[in-house]
């Protein structure tokens, strides 16, 4: 946990919302993808989103993120209005993973986590030709964080595999350095586990928990319902662009309407309301 | 024998002129995926900045010691240019069909060659360019095989030139940042990278390299014009291609392939498709012919593996 400690910030400026969305609407034409969602991520909370094929986790999820603007509604980070561009949400603190990897395929595991963190460096392009000793030991700083953070999530001895030739269990968790390097206070992982066998979800699993620990809050899209439920303090299930159930797993995962969302009815359900 | 070492001499120089230019259409390619019609005519701003540098500072002054501040009058010319190219005529384009940057490109070209001849005194013709002690002069001779001073200057640029950019792109945050833009713009967008001023850096490095060539140029032919860009701006793009677009050591070796390829042509061609009138059609012709059988040139583009 020592690692951890040094390698992310864990000061909050107080203890309000780390995310919070408020009556989120996106329409795409006459098609609402996202209806009057709301949600509140508090500092220290792993939240899941859950939902059927179609409903809009991924839609709302790119409003959370920025990626898109949502029609209707408000997105705050940290008590303010998400930034425009995506660098500025970035150092906002929100850092994310993506549903299928995407990383810089040709360059070392190291290399990447390094690219995160040059958000937080300050070093100038002519101060890095010029090489001064503020620069030096920027650099040398970064690097003994990339490391910490390949440490941290269990790539310690990969620093120097280019990120193209790891398992894909690896890469998923070196996405999840990278994204750390940027320092975030909330991290966002979209389905961390796709792909993955049981004994690596259950590697992810506590990989989340120690980032939990070590003060971010997490939110996690997951079709996977057991890791969800073992994972999360809150559940957010949506249904047709809207907030089915919210509450604990266990409150979640015994309301009927979920239930009935995911194996009976769904298709009559969707007719229905559209 | 001593005439293939001559015309090796010869095509190693024209090379090396080759591939300083070359890599600033590789590097802003490999970035943006812009091929920057309007690279050569930087390369040719540079090598009016040394002149009038020379000729507002020194002039009469041959000595070694205005060397060093005539490129740097070429480096900042030739930047400045670049920078404001790309802040005006291509920022406001991105996103936009590749095609219309590629004609805005062509456009620019022809406004600064424009640009030049009217405006800088005499350019109408060819200007001398200012002859400097050590890098010009009598020509050197080794075991019969002459070479121009400037020629060892021109190579000896490229080599240093090569080695720091190595060195930046793989050793400094900004060249890591560049590395990361050019596999996934987007994504590195996401992870906090400044995209913006990623994309300034590579046509300023591209920029800093033409300009090392203007003055090289200048010194090997000891006159400049403002067309001087055109065919070598066109010979180092197919010199970029031929290495890979889009890979830094790729331009360097596409360079040097195709100066001496075309000096060999010029040595080693008899009779009446010899000489140097045709040397420009047989380096567009190994052009074609690797384009035919090796369409991702010599070392490969630098395509990016999405697994």
């Amino acid at each position: 946990m020592t690692a951890v400690d040094e390698t992310i910030r864990t000061d909050r400026p107080d203890d309000g919302p780390v995310l919070e969305a408020t009556g989120v609407t996106m329409r795409f034409g006459g098609l609402t993808a996202v209806n009057n969602v709301g949600m509140t991520v508090r500092p220290g909370e792993i939240l899941g989103l859950i939902g059927p094929n179609g409903a809009g986790k991924t839609t709302f999820f790119n409003c959370l993120t920025g990626m898109y603007k949502p029609t209707e509604g408000r997105v705050r980070l940290l008590g303010n209005d998400l930034p425009p561009k995506p660098r500025a949400v970035v150092m906002a603190g929100m850092a994310r993973t993506f549903q299928n990897i995407r990383l810089f395929g040709n360059m070392t595991a190291l290399e990447n986590v390094m690219v995160g963190r040059y958000c937080r460096t300050s070093s100038m392009a002519l101060t890095s030709i010029l090489r001064g000793p503020k620069f030096r030991r920027e650099e040398r700083e970064t690097r003994a964080r990339a490391q910490e953070l390949l440490e941290f999530v269990g790539l310690g001895k990969s620093s120097e595999h280019l990120a193209r030739n790891m398992p894909y269990g690896d890469q998923r968790r070196l996405e999840i350095a990278r994204a750390l390097a940027t320092e975030p206070k909330l991290l966002l992982l979209d389905e961390p586990t796709a792909g993955m066998n049981p004994r690596e979800t259950q590697q992810a699993s506590d990989l989340i928990f120690r980032i939990r620990d070590s003060g971010l809050a997490v939110v996690v899209i997951e079709h996977d319902m057991r890791f969800i439920f073992n994972l999360c303090d809150r559940v957010l299930c949506l249904v047709n662009g809207q907030v089915l159930v919210e509450g604990t797993p266990g409150e979640v995962q015994s309301d009927p309407r979920v239930i009935e969302a995911y194996i009976g009815g769904a298709a009559d359900d969707e007719e229905g309301d559209a | 024998m001593t005439d293939l070492l001559q015309q090796l001499v010869n095509g190693l120089t024209l090379g090396s002129l080759y591939a300083l230019i070359a890599v600033g259409y590789t590097v802003v390619y490999g970035i943006v995926q812009l091929i920057n019609f309007a690279h050569g005519e930087v390369f040719m701003i540079g090598a009016f900045g040394a002149l009038a540098t020379w000729t507002l500072l020194f002039q009469g002054t041959t000595a070694l010691w205005v060397l060093p501040i005539m490129i740097l009058g070429a480096v900042v010319a030739s930047v400045t240019v670049a920078v404001v190219m790309e802040r005006i005529a291509y920022r406001p384009l991105r996103g936009a069909p590749r095609l219309a940057p590629l004609i805005t490109a062509i456009g620019i070209s022809v406004a600064l060659q424009e640009a030049v001849r009217l405006f800088y005194p005499g350019a109408k013709s060819k200007i001398p360019f200012p002859q400097i002690d050590v890098v010009t002069g009598p020509a050197l001779s080794f075991a019969g095989v002459t070479v121009q001073r400037a020629a060892v200057f021109t190579v000896g640029a490229l080599l240093m030139s090569a080695a720091l950019l190595w060195w930046f792109v793989n050793h400094t945050r900004t060249g890591h940042g560049m590395q990361a833009v050019s596999e996934d713009k987007d994504t590195a967008r996401l992870m906090g990278v400044n995209v913006d001023r990623i994309i300034v850096i590579a046509f300023a490095l591209g920029a800093f390299l033409a300009a090392i060539a203007g003055v090289a140029q200048g010194l090997l032919n000891a006159n400049v014009d403002f067309r001087m860009g055109f065919l070598a701006g066109l010979k180092a793009f197919t010199a970029a291609v031929l290495g890979g677009i889009g890979n830094i050591q790729g331009a360097v070796v596409g360079g040097l392939v195709l100066g001496v390829a075309e000096a060999l042509a010029v040595g080693f061609i008899p009779g009446q498709f010899g000489g140097s009138a045709w040397k420009d059609v047989w380096a567009f012709a190994l052009l074609i012919i690797v384009l035919v059988f090796r369409p991702q040139g010599i070392l490969g583009a630098r395509v990016v593996d999405r697994a």
